[in-house]
C-alpha cells in the first residue's frame, strides 16, 4: 500500500518506529503524569538504564547488516561483569585492568565467533548459540555467588554525574538539575561513531553491499570474508564495552545477569528498522528501538501491578509484529 | 556394516554418533567400574545406566522433533524448552483448577493432557507459520517464543509453581504400578517408534528431505513445501509438549522457570551429534536418538565429576563447536585436500540409511 509513494520500505519502517516511540512516551506522560513521566530526568533515564544495551545493540546492528546474527551478547555481558567483579574484588586488580579485561573478552569472543562464521562457513546462529552457553557457563565457573563491586575508583566512575542545564523542581520548589552518568555519554558517542562508520566510511558501505547481496559484493571485488570477520570482531568489542557499561550500572557480577539481553538487543535492532535478511539498518534506528524497549519497561514498572515478565512478552509481540511487517514489505517488493 | 572396509565404516552416517556414545561410555566405565551394574531396589531397576536412559527420555523426544525441523527448514527450533514449560503450565493449571497445590484432579486428566498438547501444537504452529509462510530464519522466528514462552507459562500459572500431588499424575515421570522400568523410557520408545513408522509408511520422510535439500525444486515437482515445513514445526511443538508433560510429571508440578531449561541446546546437540547436517536435507532419526543418549550420558558423567549444573553448558558448547566444525564444508575440503587420492570417497553420503 505504501509502495506507490516515494518513501522506501526501510524509511517507512524507521518512521513507524519513531512515531511509535513518541506515541508510547506521550501516552505514558498522559496516563502516568503523577509518576513523573513528564520530567526530563525520566526521559534521560531511558538512556541511563539502557546505556549498555545501546552499545550492544549497535554492535549487533552491524552484524545484522551483513546478514548475520549474534545471540551470545547477553552471556558475554554476564561474563564481562563477572570477570570485572572477580578481578577487582578477589584478585585485587585495579579498575583499569578490569576494563581492559572486559574489552579483551569481548574482542576474543568476536574473533573466535567471527572466524568460525566467516572462514569456517558455519551458521552464525549455531556458533553464537554455543558462544551464549559457553559464556554463561564460564560465568558460573568463575563464581556461582553474586560478587558486589566495592572498588573505589570503579564506584567513582559509576556514580559520576554530568548535570544538565535543565531539570525539574521538586515538591519544595527546589530546582533539581537533570543528569546523565558517563555511561550515557560513552553510549551516545558509540552510536554516533557507528552511524558515521556505516554511512561515510568504506568499511560501512562494504557491509551494506555484502548484506544486500553477498554474491554481487564478491563479484564487485569486495573482500567479503575479511569484511564480515571485521564486523564480528567489532561486534564482539562493542559487546565487551557494552558489558562494561552494564557493569557500571549494576556494580555486581552474577550468573543470571543480563539474561535475555540478546533478545532485547535483537528486538531493538529489528524494531529500529534493521532487516533480518541483512543489507538494511542504521544505528540511529536501533537507538529508537532501544528507547522503545526502555519505554515499555518504564510503562510496565509505572503501572505497578504487572510483573516484570510482561516486558518480555510485550517486547516479543512487538518484535513479531515488526518481523511480519518486514516480511510483508519484502514480498510486496518482490511482486512489484 | 562390520564387514565392509574401514573407510566405508568411517564414512557411514552413524559412525560419528556411535563412536561418541562408545567414547562417553568408556570414560564412564573407567571412572566408575559399576557403571553397567543394574540391580533391583524397592522393586524398580536401579543403576547408572538406567538413570541415563531414564533421564534422556525428554531429550530423545525433543531430538526427534528437532531432527524433522532441521531437515525440512535447515534451521533449529530454539523454543522447545519454553514450549515444554508452556505445555506443563497449561496441563497443571487445568488439573489444579487454578489452585497452587492439589491432591485431587479438579478436571479430567485426559482434558489436561489434550489441552497441554494443543497449547504446544499452537506454539509449534506459530513458529511454523513464521518460518514456512513468512520465510523468516527459523532461529529468529523461534527466538520469539524462546523468550516469551516462559513468560506465557508464568502467566498461565499466575507466577506460581502449581503442584499436582496425585499418584496417577506422577506415573508419567515415575513408574506404572509394579513395572520396574521407569515410564519415561516407554514414552521415548513409543514416540520414536510412532514417528519412525509415520516417516517409513508414508512418504513424509522423503518429502521432508527433499524440501530440506532444495525447497524450490521440491515445489516444482509438486510438493507443498510450505505445508511440509509448517507440519514439521507443529510436530516439533507437539513432541515438546509430550516432553513437557513427562518433565512436569517427574516433579509433579509446573515450574515455568526450570522445566526444559537449556534443553534446546541439548536437543540441537543431539541432532548434530547424530550425524545430521544442521543445514537441512537428509536426516537420520536413529542418529539423533543415539545422539540424545550420548548427551545424557555426557551430562551424567559431568555431574559425576562434580561439575555444577550452571557450568555444564561450557563443555556442551565446546562439543557443539567441534561437531559443526567437523561438519563444515571448509573442513571437509581440507580433509579432501589431504586425501587427494580419491576425492569423492570422503563425501559422507554412503552408508546405510536408518
Amino acid at each position: 500500500m505504501k509502495q506507490k509513494k516515494k518513501m522506501t520500505s526501510t524509511g517507512f519502517l524507521l518512521l513507524i518506529t519513531i512515531v511509535l516511540f513518541f506515541v508510547m512516551y506521550a501516552a505514558g506522560m498522559v496516563i502516568f503524569a503523577d509518576k513523573g513521566f513528564a520530567k526530563p530526568q525520566m526521559f534521560l533515564n531511558l538512556f541511563v538504564s539502557n546505556a549498555g544495551l545501546l552499545v550492544i545493540a549497535c554492535g549487533l546492528t552491524i552484524v545484522m547488516i551483513t546478514g548475520g546474527i549474534d545471540i551470545s551478547v547477553g552471556s558475554v555481558t554476564a561474563l564481562v561483569c563477572m570477570v570485572m567483579a572477580d578481578l577487582m574484588e578477589n584478585k585485587g586488580a585495579s579498575a583499569y585492568v578490569a576494563v581492559l579485561a572486559a574489552l579483551g573478552i569481548g574482542l576474543l569472543f568476536g574473533i573466535v565467533q567471527g572466524y568460525l562464521v566467516t572462514y569456517m562457513g558455519i551458521q552464525p546462529f549455531i556458533v553464537t548459540l554455543a558462544g551464549m552457553f559457553f559464556g554463561r557457563g564460564l560465568t558460573a565457573i568463575i563464581s556461582t555467588d553474586m560478587i558486589a563491586i566495592k572498588n573505589k575508583l570503579f564506584l567513582k566512575w559509576a556514580n559520576y554525574r554530568f548535570y544538565m542545564p535543565f531539570g525539574s523542581t521538586n515538591k519544595k520548589g527546589k530546582f533539581i538539575p537533570a543528569y546523565i552518568p558517563p555511561t550515557v555519554v560513552i553510549a551516545l558517542i558509540v552510536v554516533l561513531l557507528c552511524a558515521i562508520l556505516l554511512k561515510y566510511r568504506k568499511f560501512g558501505r562494504k557491509l551494506y553491499a555484502i548484506g544486500g547481496n553477498k554474491q554481487s559484493a564478491l563479484m564487485m571485488g569486495l573482500d567479503v570474508k575479511k569484511t564480515m570477520f571485521k564486523a564480528y570482531v567489532l561486534n564482539g568489542f562493542l559487546a565487551g564495552l557494552g558489558g562494561f557499561l552494564f557493569c557500571l550500572n549494576s556494580c555486581a557480577g552474577f550468573v543470571e545477569q543480563a539474561k535475555g539481553l540478546e533478545m532485547d538487543a535483537i528486538s531493538s535492532a529489528v524494531i529500529g528498522g534493521t532487516l533480518l535478511s541483512g543489507g538494511v539498518g542504521t544505528p540511529i534506528g536501533t537507538m529508537f528501538g532501544v528507547l522503545i524497549k526502555g519505554t515499555i519497561s518504564s510503562l510496565i514498572t509505572a503501572q505497578g501491578s504487572l510483573s516484570s515478565w510482561w516486558v518480555r512478552i510485550v517486547l516479543s509481540a512487538l518484535l513479531c509484529f515488526f518481523i511480519v511487517i518486514q516480511s510483508v514489505l519484502a514480498s510486496a517488493k518482490k511482486k512489484k | 556394516m562390520n564387514n565392509s572396509r574401514l573407510k566405508k565404516i568411517t564414512s557411514a552416517r552413524l559412525f560419528l554418533p556411535i563412536v561418541c556414545l562408545i567414547a562417553v561410555l568408556l570414560i564412564n566405565v573407567i571412572k566408575t567400574p559399576d557403571f553397567f551394574n543394574v540391580s533391583i531396589r524397592n522393586g524398580v531397576l536401579y543403576g547408572y545406566i538406567i538413570d541415563v536412559i531414564n533421564r534422556a527420555s525428554e531429550l530423545v523426544i525433543l531430538a526427534v522433533g528437532m531432527t524433522l525441523v532441521t531437515a525440512a527448514s535447515g534451521g533449529q527450533d530454539i523454543s522447545v524448552g519454553a514450549v515444554m514449560a508452556v505445555a506443563a503450565a497449561v496441563g497443571c493449571q487445568i488439573l489444579s483448577g487454578g489452585q497452587t497445590s492439589v491432591t485431587e484432579y479438579q478436571n479430567p486428566l485426559i482434558l489436561a493432557v489434550l489441552a497441554a498438547l494443543l497449547a504446544a501444537a499452537l506454539c509449534g504452529a506459530f513458529n511454523g507459520f513464521l518460518v514456512a509462510k513468512l520465510h523468516i530464519q527459523p532461529m529468529v522466528a523461534t527466538l520469539i517464543l524462546y523468550t516469551a514462552g516462559r513468560g506465557i507459562a508464568q502467566l498461565v500459572t499466575n507466577g506460581q509453581i502449581t503442584y499436582i500431588r496425585v499418584d496417577s499424575y506422577k506415573m508419567a515421570g515415575g513408574y506404572i504400578g509394579k513395572c520396574p522400568i521407569p515410564t519415561p523410557i516407554f514414552f521415548a520408545i513409543v514416540t520414536v517408534v510412532i514417528v519412525a513408522l509415520i516417516l517409513k509408511k508414508t512418504a513424509l520422510g522423503l518429502y521432508i528431505e527433499s524440501v530440506g535439500i532444495n525447497g524450490k525444486a521440491a515445489r516444482l515437482v509438486g510438493l507443498n513445501s510450505t505445508m511440509i515445513k509448517f507440519l514439521t514445526y507443529v510436530i516439533c511443538g507437539v513432541l515438546a509438549g509430550i516432553a513437557g508433560i513427562v518433565a512436569s510429571s517427574r516433579i509433579y508440578s509446573a515450574d515455568a522457570n526450570n522445566i526444559g531449561l537449556n534443553l534446546e541446546m541439548d536437543a540441537i546437540l543431539a541432532v548434530a551429534l547424530g550425524g545430521n547436517f544442521l543445514g537441512g536435507g537428509k536426516f537420520s532419526l536413529v542418529g539423533s536418538v543415539i545422539g540424545a543418549y550420548t548427551i545424557q550420558a555426557l551430562t551424567t558423567t559431568l555431574y559425576a565429576m562434580n561439575v555444577k549444573a550452571d557450568q555444564l553448558p561450557v563443555y556442551k558448547a565446546i562439543v557443539v563447536i567441534i561437531i559443526v566444525t567437523l561438519q563444515s564444508e571448509v573442513f571437509k575440503k581440507f580433509i579432501a585436500g589431504l586425501k587427494n587420492k580419491k576425492a569423492s570417497g570422503t563425501v559422507a553420503e554412503g552408508g546405510q540409511k536408518a
